[in-house]
């Protein structure tokens, strides 16, 4: 961010042409005198930042018919008529008179876009016309040309050094061993290194000691966890969807895609491709599906009320954005609502580039998918055992059955007569305890009208039930008068019936309660079931007492618009006395918008076969309808369709199908074992992608685009038929393709020099930086292109090159004539990543977890920290055993409240694509290295170490732990500031016990027993002011 | 060149902000030495630069104050305090009457008003006009007329100034939220807090110069606020908001060790210190000196945030006339920390009350809600006034949007949707009218007809109020002059100023 920002302090030549006393410091600046302007470097930044934005790409916009971005255009008369650039003629030139003319009102850049140019950029302009006023292609739309160099092994210094040499510069002498290691340590595997590995390095006198470590570190599996940190920032990995409730969503094993990848060394074309277009790949492997839910990471919405269109254009924005920041360097997001002002790169091509990913399929509102399964390959097994179990079964079941042709008859004949056992009842009274108007109609059924209060009670009597009745019916009844036809009053035509209590009542008499021993019902939900302690609507859970609470209960989505039965068998049959009648409680107490009975109709029954029977509960409709069929008038299908659905009664075949079952439930138990992931599935038809005219997405008028690169990139487009996300990515990693390579090896060299060779990551456009060594940058871009997009080879130049392992020491007037290290006369220095803080300090203490890849890991977090979260309310279950140790890279990304201790060094949220990080230094990354207890932990595992492993008094135990923490042996007074701390701190710990007690019982390891608890609370601190010492949290 | 002009960003890089006058880390302009020279090229003054060459002239460090040097013109106020009413309170029962909704209870919404236009839960539903749902009555001399679940705002209606012609572009609370606080609805903008301070910087000495404050409050199910709300966008991380929690620490990770006095807190960041002191003679590192000033800070914080949250100091009167009791982390705490900051000297305070989303049981949880701010809002107030900060202080009560002049009842009883044609919110403090309506929505309350104000519109007021010229104030960001204003054109109201 800070090298985002400071775009604004390039500086530009002339301005230092004023004779300041600075001017030696600043002597590596082009003189005023110098050779002859460059568009480039000098004049188009100029033009872009002041005048682009009326008379730039953006012909929308543009004002007096005047463009300046194309040269062409720039010496034809404007609609003044006069001429903006006459070249070779400043005096002629319109442009020259506006920047320099005294009146107001014709002086540009105009007051009111408080823009103004300083003297020396004036004189800039006008002797640019002077000298013929010549343009240049934009540095990144034009390709990178491979500079000649000795020794293509040595380029990275050969080009460093140049420039060195035409400033009169020399680089750094090298650093130290135990620099280097560090160095590459932390930079190759984001770990640091070992006491022991340091002191190997340094004694190691031969020639390839160095190049034999990178080789190590190369190869460590850890090295494609280094790599994927900006990578997954790049990418906007993150465990949830980012909007609103922000809720998981399944994608870890895209991560460990990433990681794998580095580690094989996969081509960079390869890893492009299988990501855009994994799903488009010929037979695309399990690895190359994962690798396309790229496609899925964007930011994703829950919100009730959401509207489609409106999220359908942010998911559109969010991809084209992405494509232009991970691969392109390219701000597109302007172009959502116009032409770009800086860059050519049109409205049009906004949105045609959108369209390229109109076919991944996804809901757009709404929880995502699980996702593909992604078994290890004993799950594989394990998936395929499963599998072929149900297989066997099912085709068991499947099969003619032919020893059900009795029954089957018998059905076919008499499956209405389960019917003939109950009874309809006349409701005596129906009431309803919250305001709902009961109706009882004719044909003894309750209707219920009026208001319609969120959650309801119905209480019916009867009173004419029959002497030995065992048994109660209630049908659930459609109607015309309900929401989707009923049989319920919610919206969706259902209900949740939570309990039915029957009593026997009479006046003045103490009622008697009925209990029931049984329920069955023709259909039970099992959606939106997942806060439901039965897991499915179950009848049982309306008989349950409300032992699981009161939320559970019977319902029936989606067989709604059509009759449903409850049928509940009594524990012991009920004879009515004189005066006594049943009262039956129907409770509705589920809530969330009036999920209450709309029509019912209430029956009894005195042979418990009404609920036992193997036919008790009617068919569906459909069923019945069939049934209904004379059996000569039957089609085949018909048949199929019939015996298909005994088969799913028929007691005989009672065991099978109950083995069937459980088959397919352990499969299915084993398959909720199997992680998943968000893969990219192609839509067969395309969603349609309009031109939203100013970005606004209720404008459905604009014109269909078609996917299509950018026009001003892609000069031919590839094919007839419709353009692929292969083809983009095709495109992409093109060898034409002028910015791809830039754009990663930018990224690339940033990691290793800390800033890159053009400082803003995000933006190759005009408003971004012309690489100040531009021929080392497209030497690079040429070279990973030419050695197949070989990633590790070009890490290898990199970190292999003299000018990486110079020293970051610098004096303070180097510092000052090259603050950000753009000549690259010395390495750089700054602050670890935040990852790498916690690796490194979980590492000195002998906690960390090594172990590659796996779901998230939740490190200690604050209570409350997600109090803020809803839809639903989460607890933060911080992970046990190891998992609470693992790396940084694997911490819960949740977008909208990132992991504090993160967040404070500057971990982005990963809500838009982040091609760099700040490093700021704020009090809040001291709190978290003091008080946080992963690091309050990390001191005391580090100090129980000491008091174990290192041997003799406290100035040798404090150089031991200096070495581990540091890899150097500490200066004298650096042992002494510590040893005063170690005994002020041990007198008062042994003065109070308690204190150190409580002190030793932060995080979940535990301390063994028969350690001093004073000593080791005493070292705890000295630990603490080591792992917070500047120096250990910086690559220098 | 734009303002957010080169001079400052190049510290805050480096310099904590809001941290007031660290006079004694004397070190504090080497921390920045690099970066300033770097980037700091035009403005800063030769003899400055001089003084940042030669250490033996640092004498004091200079306090962040901003990079809208000097201001654009004398400022109204100097310090903001947003309340905002999250979930969306409904205007038409609070704030805007509109005896012609109540007329038409019941009957189908007039096509005219509401065809081709996005409804949120509404959409593709029956519409159906609701009218006002609570009694309404006059209040102050200024004969303010809103609800009468607001008895003690009542109280002090002749001191607001109520906005009832507001819009908003979203229609959803996370993208309204968003576009409230930052002026877009694309993530990654910085919040008005961060632009806010870090165009101005802050007073206050040993805390934040943007706080925020989230209430706990009864009720149902609240919707979720994101910590983006209050991030610093592509600002440096020092502009964020920093939350200061009622509930559990009040600043993350604040409280020492279980264990570990404040005593030997100080012993550990001392031998920090002089290591890192030591370190710095070897490798002379600038950064080196900030890391030691954030330490020095970050221990005073350590002490100043429990004294700041502490409510206990405050008398018991005044804990009544707020209506809070110290640590349940209610709104009515919250509004009495809210004036503790501003006289601590912070920029920008900003409050969340949340649960104003009634979907539905609008009649029955909007009282509940009201009554929670009610007497708070009306103490805030009072308290500055009697403390003197009333006049230079901009107070702003705003949901992210309104409700529809429609009923909803597909959530069960019955409520409002999202609007964000027209709502009203209300400013208060020296420097706007007082007793004052503005604007009007149309006779359903549907639109706003008349005086319409824009978010952008209520940044651009805020920050003339705050002596900045909002055209003046950007930053680039991917190649743009990012404004917290965009792009379209926003109007300072210049009929609310006083």
């Amino acid at each position: 961010m800070l090298a985002r920002m400071s775009r604004l302090f390039l500086i530009p030549p002339l301005r230092w042409a004023a004779p300041l006393a600075l001017g030696a410091l600043f002597s590596a600046l082009p003189a005023a005198a110098a050779a002859k302007v460059d568009f480039n470097r000098d004049v188009r930044p100029l033009l872009s930042d002041n005048c682009f934005a009326c008379h730039g790409p953006d012909t929308q916009k543009m004002k007096g018919g005047l463009r300046l971005d194309l040269r062409e255009a720039a010496l034809k008369p404007a609609k003044s008529g006069k001429v903006a650039l006459v070249p070779g003629k400043p005096e002629e030139s319109e442009l020259v008179k506006r920047i320099f003319t005294a009146d107001a009102d014709d002086l540009m850049p105009p007051a009111e876009s408080h823009k103004s140019l300083t003297p020396g950029q004036r004189a800039l302009l006008k002797r640019w016309i002077a000298e013929g006023a010549e343009y240049q292609g934009h540095w990144a739309y034009t390709p990178p040309v491979k500079a000649k160099v000795a020794d293509p092994q040595r380029a990275v210094d050969e080009l460093v050094q140049r420039r060195l040499r035409e400033k009169g510069l020399k680089p750094s002498p090298a650093a130290d061993r135990r620099t280097l290691i560090r160095r590459l340590y932390f930079d190759l595997v984001g770990l640091p290194p070992k006491p022991e590995e340091v002191e190997v390095f340094e004694r190691d006198k031969s020639p390839d000691a160095y190049e034999k470590l990178v080789e190590r570190l190369l190869a460590s599996e850890h090295f494609g966890e280094r790599m994927a940190i900006g990578w997954l920032d790049v990418v906007r990995f993150a465990d949830t969807i980012g909007y609103h409730s922000d809720n998981p969503r399944n994608i870890w094993p895209y991560r460990d895609y990433v990681i794998r990848a580095f580690n094989a060394n996969k081509p960079f074309d390869r890893f492009t491709r299988e990501q855009l277009a994994g799903d488009l790949l010929p037979h695309p492997t399990q690895e190359q599906k994962v690798a396309s839910g790229f496609n899925r990471l964007l930011l994703t919405t829950e919100e009730g009320g959401a509207q489609p269109k409106d999220y359908e254009a942010r998911y559109l924005t969010d991809r084209v954005r992405s494509v232009g920041t991970v691969w392109l360097g390219m701000t597109t997001g302007c172009a959502q609502c116009h032409d770009h002002k800086f860059d050519p790169f049109t409205q049009r091509d906004f949105y045609s580039l959108g369209a390229v990913f109109a076919d991944v399929k996804e809901g757009i509102i709404g929880r995502r998918e699980d996702g593909m399964m992604v078994p290890t390959p004993a799950q594989a097994d394990g998936l395929r055992w499963h599998a072929d179990r149900v297989e066997s079964l099912q085709r068991r079941y499947d099969g003619p059955q032919p020893q059900l042709a009795d029954t089957y008859a018998k059905w076919l004949s008499s499956w209405q007569e389960a019917e003939a056992l109950w009874m309809p009842q006349q409701p005596a009274q129906a009431d309803s305890t919250d305001g709902a108007t009961l109706q009882i109609r004719p044909d003894r059924s309750v209707l219920a009208t009026g208001a319609k209060p969120d959650q309801d009670t119905y209480r019916v009597t009867l009173a004419g039930v029959p002497a030995g009745t065992v048994a109660l019916r209630l049908e659930a009844l459609a109607d015309e008068s309900l929401p989707k036809k009923g049989p319920g009053r919610a919206g969706n035509g259902n209900f949740v019936l939570t309990e039915v209590v029957a009593r026997v009542e009479r006046a003045g008499a103490e009622p008697r309660k009925l209990p029931f021993k049984a329920a069955r019902a023709t259909h039970e939900q099992t959606t939106l079931a997942d806060k439901n302690p039965y897991k499915a609507w179950t009848a049982a859970s309306a008989i349950d007492g409300d032992a699981k609470g009161r939320e559970p209960g019977w319902a029936v989505l989606p067989q709604v618009g059509q009759a449903q039965q409850l049928l509940l068998e009594l524990a012991e049959p009920v004879t009515l006395a004189t005066g006594e009648s049943v009262v039956v409680e129907l409770q509705q107490r589920h809530g969330n918008g009036s999920h209450t009975l709309g029509a019912f109709r209430l029956s009894t029954a005195t042979d418990r076969a009404a609920v036992h029977s193997p036919f008790a509960l009617p068919p569906a409709k459909d069923i019945a309808d069939l049934l209904k069929v004379p059996s000569e008038q039957r089609t085949p299908e018909q048949r199929d369709k019939l015996f298909a659905h005994f088969k799913s009664i028929a007691p005989e075949l009672a065991p099978l199908r109950a083995e069937l079952a459980e088959a397919k439930k352990s499969r299915a138990d084993f398959e909720a074992t199997v992680p998943r992931t968000l893969v990219t599935e192609r839509n067969d038809t395309p969603r349609t992608v309009r031109f939203l005219p100013r970005g606004n997405w209720m404008i459905e008028t604009g014109d269909v685009m078609e996917p299509a690169l950018p026009a001003f990139l892609a000069k031919e487009k590839p094919a007839e038929r419709r353009l692929t996300r292969l083809d983009l990515a095709n495109w992409l990693v093109a060898p034409e393709n002028p910015l791809t390579a830039r754009v990663v090896m930018n990224r690339l060299w940033k990691q290793f020099f800390g800033m890159g060779l053009s400082k803003v990551m995000d933006d190759f456009g005009a408003q971004g930086e012309t690489p100040p060594n531009q021929p080392l940058l497209d030497w690079l871009a040429c070279e990973f292109r030419d050695s197949g997009w070989d990633v590790k080879h070009m890490v290898r130049l990199m970190v292999l090159s003299d000018s990486y392992r110079q020293t970051s020491k610098a004096s303070r007037e180097e510092l000052a004539r090259d603050p950000d290290n753009r000549d690259l006369a010395r390495q750089g220095r700054w602050r670890l990543d935040a990852e790498l803080v916690r690796d490194n300090a979980l590492s000195v203490a002998g906690l960390l977890e090594l172990s590659i890849g796996g779901p998230s890991a939740k490190p200690y977090q604050p209570d409350g920290y997600w109090e803020n979260l809803n839809f639903p309310q989460r607890a933060y279950d911080e992970s046990w055993g190891t998992d609470q140790f693992r790396r940084g890279l694997y911490t819960w990304w949740q977008r909208s409240f990132v992991h504090p201790s993160m967040l404070a060094f500057d971990a982005p949220t990963r809500e838009e694509c982040a091609a760099e990080r700040a490093r700021s230094n704020i009090p809040q990354q001291a709190l978290v290295l003091l008080n946080d207890p992963t690091y309050v932990e990390a001191a005391r595992s580090f100090a129980l170490r000491t008091v174990r492993e290192a041997k003799g008094n406290a100035e040798a135990r404090i150089t031991w732990m200096w070495r581990q923490a540091l890899g150097r042996k500490p200066q004298a007074a650096e042992v002494a500031t510590l040893r005063q701390l170690l005994e002020k701190h041990l007198g008062e710990y042994r003065a109070s016990p308690d204190a150190a007690a409580a002190y030793l019982k932060v995080g979940a390891t535990e301390v063994p027993a028969g350690v001093d608890a004073a000593e080791l609370a005493a070292w705890t601190n000295v630990a603490r002011a080591i792992l917070n010492l500047h120096e250990t949290i910086t690559r220098g | 060149m734009s303002v957010g002009a080169s001079l400052n960003v190049g510290q805050a890089a480096s310099l904590p902000v809001g941290f007031g006058n660290w006079g004694r880390l004397a070190a504090c302009p080497t921390l920045n030495r690099r970066t300033f020279l770097g980037r700091t090229a035009q403005g800063v003054g030769l003899a400055a630069l001089a003084s940042l060459l030669n250490p033996a002239s640092l004498v004091a460090a200079p306090k962040w104050t901003g990079v809208v040097q000097p201001r654009h013109h004398a400022p109204k106020v100097k310090r903001v305090i947003w309340l905002t009413m999250a979930g969306g309170p409904s205007h038409l029962d609070l704030w805007d009457h509109k005896p012609s909704l109540a007329k038409l209870q019941g009957e189908p919404m007039p096509d005219s008003f509401t065809k081709g236009q996005q409804l949120a839960q509404l959409q593709g539903e029956r519409l159906v006009c609701f009218g006002p749902q609570t009694n309404f009555r006059r209040y102050g001399k200024c004969g303010a007329y809103f609800t009468e679940l607001f008895p003690h705002v009542g109280g002090v209606a002749d001191d607001l100034c109520l906005i009832r012609s507001m819009t908003t572009d979203a229609i959803n609370h996370d993208p309204a939220h968003t576009f409230m606080n930052t002026g877009s609805q694309l993530l990654g903008r910085p919040a008005m807090g961060s632009w806010v301070t870090y165009g101005l910087g802050s007073e206050a000495e040993d805390l934040p110069g943007f706080v925020v404050l989230v209430s706990h409050g009864q009720g149902r199910s609240p919707q979720p606020i994101a910590a983006r709300q209050w991030s610093s966008g592509f600002l440096p991380g020092r502009f964020q908001g920093v939350q200061l929690r009622g509930k559990g620490d009040p600043v993350l990770y604040l409280p020492n060790p279980p264990g570990v006095s404040r005593g030997q807190q100080g012993d550990v960041v001392e031998a920090v210190r002089a290591l890192n002191g030591q370190h710095d003679a070897m490798v002379d590192d600038p950064e080196i000196a900030t890391r030691i000033a954030q330490y020095e800070l970050a221990f005073q914080m350590q002490a100043s945030v429990p004294d700041l949250m502490d409510l206990g100091r405050e008398p018991a009167s005044t804990r009544t006339r707020y209506g809070c009791v110290p640590g349940d982390g209610s709104f009515a705490s919250n509004c009495l920390l809210a004036r503790r900051l501003a006289e601590r000297g912070v920029r920008f305070i900003q409050l969340y009350h949340r649960d104003w989303d009634h979907h539905s049981q609008l009649r029955e949880e909007l009282p509940l809600k009201a009554k929670e701010t009610d007497q708070a809002c009306a103490a805030l107030l009072t308290d500055l006034k009697e403390r003197g900060l009333f006049d230079d202080t901009l107070v702003v009560w705003a949901g992210e949007f309104g409700r529809t002049p429609m009923s909803q009842s597909n959530k069960g009883t019955v409520g409002r949707d999202h609007h964000n044609r027209g709502f009203t919110i209300w400013l208060s403090g020296g420097a706007v009218k007082r007793g004052f309506s503005y604007g009007a929505t149309d006779e359903l309350g549907y639109a706003a007809v008349e005086n319409v104000v824009t978010v952008h519109d209520l940044h651009a007021t805020m920050l003339h109020l705050l002596g900045i010229d909002h055209l003046r104030f950007s930053q680039k960001f991917q190649g743009l002059d990012a404004r917290l204003t965009g792009v379209e054109g926003a109007q300072v109201v210049k009929g609310i100023l006083a």
